[in-house]
């Protein structure tokens, strides 16, 4: 086979197996699923589309002949660079999991194919997998955008291509600089965490920034204030090229198109010759002997609901890449705690703002810890065995996830109730709720799963996963209006929360 | 005169259950007290499925399962108490020691801790776990994983223990040491119900032999029963298996 001929055969076999590994992750492994997902997706499509008219068509007749000013490209520009850290923390996520998933690694590796041909056709993939995934997301604010403004912001498609192929770049090349620096074994879950920081990093320095400037958590109003703008460079500026061609500007997007693809060139030619090195070094990185010292103390006398608690506990705390997974969406707690702080030992109207944050969070943390407890079990049958009623280790799986979102919330709630005592009772009662709400939907959708799978929850029920968020999001509207004294509007969106559950209930599979 | 008997140590009645066709098709089947029974078949002749319908891990369509005189469907919870389940993929988890884990097999069970301690303390010693007792298991071998998760099924002193494949994947210091365990715990007057493919462990270790096929016992006894049963002489159980086996598969075919 010529050297081509190889790269053509690698590259339609990487893409096949990505094709596939999108329609497993859409149709949850179930092929006779196809036709309804392409409804549920048509459907979501036309949804996003409406969703994404009413947010960005006003903005459609923005243009670089019109007036524009450095406040309108500052937005512009953070619009791009959030989507930049999404794609860079998705690219990261693929390279690290290129690196330490075997499946056919062994077979790459040892076949005669050059490694490094092999490994450059896998970078592309994953470079293609964001730049897709990304497009596809962006899609319907940028057709609504073209449909009210004109064909000019289509250009915003070759935006994402450029932004994602830099993206892919710096995700390798900091991947692999990991690598080198701290090695095989604790790359793993460094990059991972890495991912995830800085997935978060962009909204969440915003906010900070806006917190510590103006107390406010408004990003768009930080943006937009005189301290910014007079910040920032002028409007000819070679920074603003990705917002001017997102507005049209042909040589801008020639720009910033070249600029990316010419990083994902350099990204590949450099590092697929070493891929192949790392990949063998991090299939030859051995699991740590970590010893506890419990050898030398006696057994606890302690109920079965109680041994059962104490081992979710010990398994969550020992596990710092799942700890940080679990914990990360508590990063997003660090703007509210910030405002806390602020605001502390005054009175502040602007706390009824935290209440929703940290009902959402609640929900979002219990729904994580939950499907560790209650479908991530690794010895299945050994609790199935044990001469317990199922309802008896249920119980004390969500007794472990409810203490746990307790005691992550409770200085958050007492703060609040200090400084507000009607936020703080309101945000302690929809915080239990929330949290029970997204533990009983983990509860009716549970499967059996591996807790080292934790990253695939979202794909073993597109249902629970949606119904998840949106149960957060209703009850975390429900305490915010509740907290504002909107008690109608806080009894519609409670009731919508409540029906959001029964329906889950109701279309959710039966018990085994 | 009511004579008082023992129970046995299961006593199926009728068993079946069907996926997309019957995987258990009315097993009956009786393991006494204090006996090694391995139960033999092909792959798919039901022998998984049915010891996980006595372990408790899925719902049987008919039948009766009796656990030392335990209606195991009717009051799952006690007889549960009496027995302990190994599959053939050890489930232990990786965060845990084997210490910590049988700490925590001990808590389930509702063990004094000070006897399942003990009990602990006994079996990582017996099974060569001594040095890794406090290791998490995370980097433990499959064969270590096996031995931590046998010594998880006895640590509470189960009346039955039922194994499935444990000896697949493990070397043969490992295989030695989990065979002599089994073996002890049968001389100490518990049962033992073992799967396997290796019909030399069935060959040596075990009291009685069953054979399954097609969801359904079709010969059972010690070697000597069952070879005379297939109309072979003095054979291996190799032999005899596969003679039985196919017999079952020509009156399927007729």
């Amino acid at each position: 086979m010529s050297h081509t001929a190889s790269l053509t055969w690698f590259a339609h076999h990487e893409f096949r197996l990505a094709w596939r590994d999108w329609l497993a992750m859409l149709t949850a492994g179930k092929p006779g699923r196809v036709k309804i997902v392409a409804v549920a997706l048509i459907v979501f499509a036309v949804f996003m589309h409406l969703a994404a008219h009413s947010i960005v068509a006003k903005f459609a007749d923005i243009g670089l002949e019109t007036d524009i000013d450095r406040g309108t490209f500052v937005i512009i520009t953070c619009c791009a660079l959030l989507a930049w850290s999404l794609m860079m923390s998705q690219a990261m996520e693929s390279v690290t999991r290129a690196f330490y998933a075997r499946s056919d690694m062994d077979l790459i590796l040892s076949s005669p194919v050059a490694a490094r041909r092999a490994f450059a056709v896998r970078i592309a993939t994953m470079a293609f997998s964001t730049v897709l995934m990304a497009a596809l997301l962006a899609a319907p604010f940028i057709n609504v955008l073209a449909w009210r403004g004109g064909v000019r912001w289509l250009a915003a498609y070759g935006v994402v291509v450029g932004i994602g192929a830099t993206a892919a770049a710096m995700a390798v090349a900091l991947t692999v600089a990991l690598f080198r620096t701290i090695g095989p074994q604790k790359t793993r879950m460094a990059a991972q965490i890495v991912a995830a920081v800085i997935g978060a990093m962009f909204v969440i320095g915003l906010q900070v920034a806006a917190i510590m400037s103006y107390g406010t958590m408004f990003q768009l109003a930080f943006l937009q204030t005189d301290f910014v703008v007079s910040l920032v460079p002028a409007v000819d500026s070679i920074v603003w090229w990705p917002a001017r061609a997102i507005l049209g500007d042909m040589a801008a997007l020639l720009g910033v198109l070249t600029a990316g693809l010419l990083l994902l060139t350099a990204s590949v030619v450099i590092f697929s010759a070493r891929f192949g090195e790392h990949a063998i070094a991090a299939a030859g990185a051995s699991v740590g002997r970590v010893r506890q010292r419990r050898w030398l103390q006696s057994f606890r006398r302690s109920s079965p609901k109680g041994t059962l608690r104490r081992k979710e506990w010990i398994l969550l705390k020992r596990d710092p890449w799942l700890l940080s997974q679990t914990l990360m969406q508590l990063l997003y707690l660090l703007p509210p705690a910030l405002m806390l702080w602020k605001a502390f030992g005054r009175s502040n109207d602007d706390l009824v703002l935290l209440v929703p944050v940290l009902v959402m969070a609640a929900g979002q943390l219990a729904g994580g810890l939950a499907w560790l407890a209650i479908s991530g079990e690794d010895a299945p049958d050994l609790v199935a065995t044990a001469p317990l009623p199922a309802s008896f280790v249920t119980r004390a799986k969500i007794e472990a996830v409810c203490g746990s979102v307790a005691l992550i919330f409770a200085p958050f709630v007492l703060v609040m109730t200090y400084a507000s005592p009607r936020d703080g009772i309101v945000s302690a009662i929809f915080v239990a709720v929330s949290a029970m709400a997204a533990t009983l939907i983990q509860l009716w959708f549970r499967t059996q799963a591996r807790r080292k799978h934790f990253r695939r929850r979202q794909t073993s029920s597109r249902i629970a996963t949606f119904a998840e968020a949106f149960s957060s999001i209703a009850w975390a509207a429900t305490a915010g209006l509740a907290a504002a004294g909107r008690w109608q509007g806080a009894v519609i969106t409670g009731v919508i929360a409540l029906g959001i559950l029964f329906g889950v209930r109701a279309v959710s599979p039966p018990k085994p | 005169m009511n004579q008082h008997r023992p129970f046995a140590a299961l006593d199926i009645r009728g068993l079946k259950k069907s996926f997309d066709r019957p995987a258990v098709d009315g097993l009956d089947l009786t393991v006494r007290t204090g006996e090694f029974y391995t139960l033999l078949g092909p792959n798919g002749a039901g022998k998984t499925t049915t010891l996980r319908m006595v372990a408790g891990l899925l719902r049987p369509d008919a039948g009766s399962i009796s656990i030392v005189g335990i209606d195991a469907l009717a009051d799952p919870v006690s007889a549960k108490q009496r027995m302990a389940w190994v599959s053939d993929e050890p489930m232990i988890y990786d965060k845990l020691t084997p210490f910590e884990y049988l700490e925590f097999v001990a808590g389930l069970w509702g063990i004094d801790p000070t006897a399942g301690e003990a009990n602990a303390r006994e079996l990582i010693g017996w099974l060569g776990l001594g040095p890794h007792a406090d290791e998490r298991c995370e980097g433990f071998s499959k064969g270590m994983r096996q031995k931590v998760a046998l010594a998880g099924a006895l640590v509470h002193d189960p009346s039955l223990i039922i194994l499935d494949e444990p000896l697949t994947g493990l070397d043969a210091g490992s295989a030695r040491q989990v065979k002599n365990v089994l073996r002890e715990r049968v001389a100490a007057g518990g049962t033992v119900i073992m799967t396997t493919h290796i019909l030399e462990v069935a060959e040596r270790m075990a009291d009685r032999i069953g054979v399954i096929a097609g969801g359904r016992l079709i010969a059972e006894g010690t070697l000597g029963e069952l070879r005379l049963k297939a109309g072979k002489g003095d054979t291996s159980l190799e032999d005899t298996f596969l003679a039985l086996v196919a017999e079952q598969a020509e009156a399927e075919a007729a």
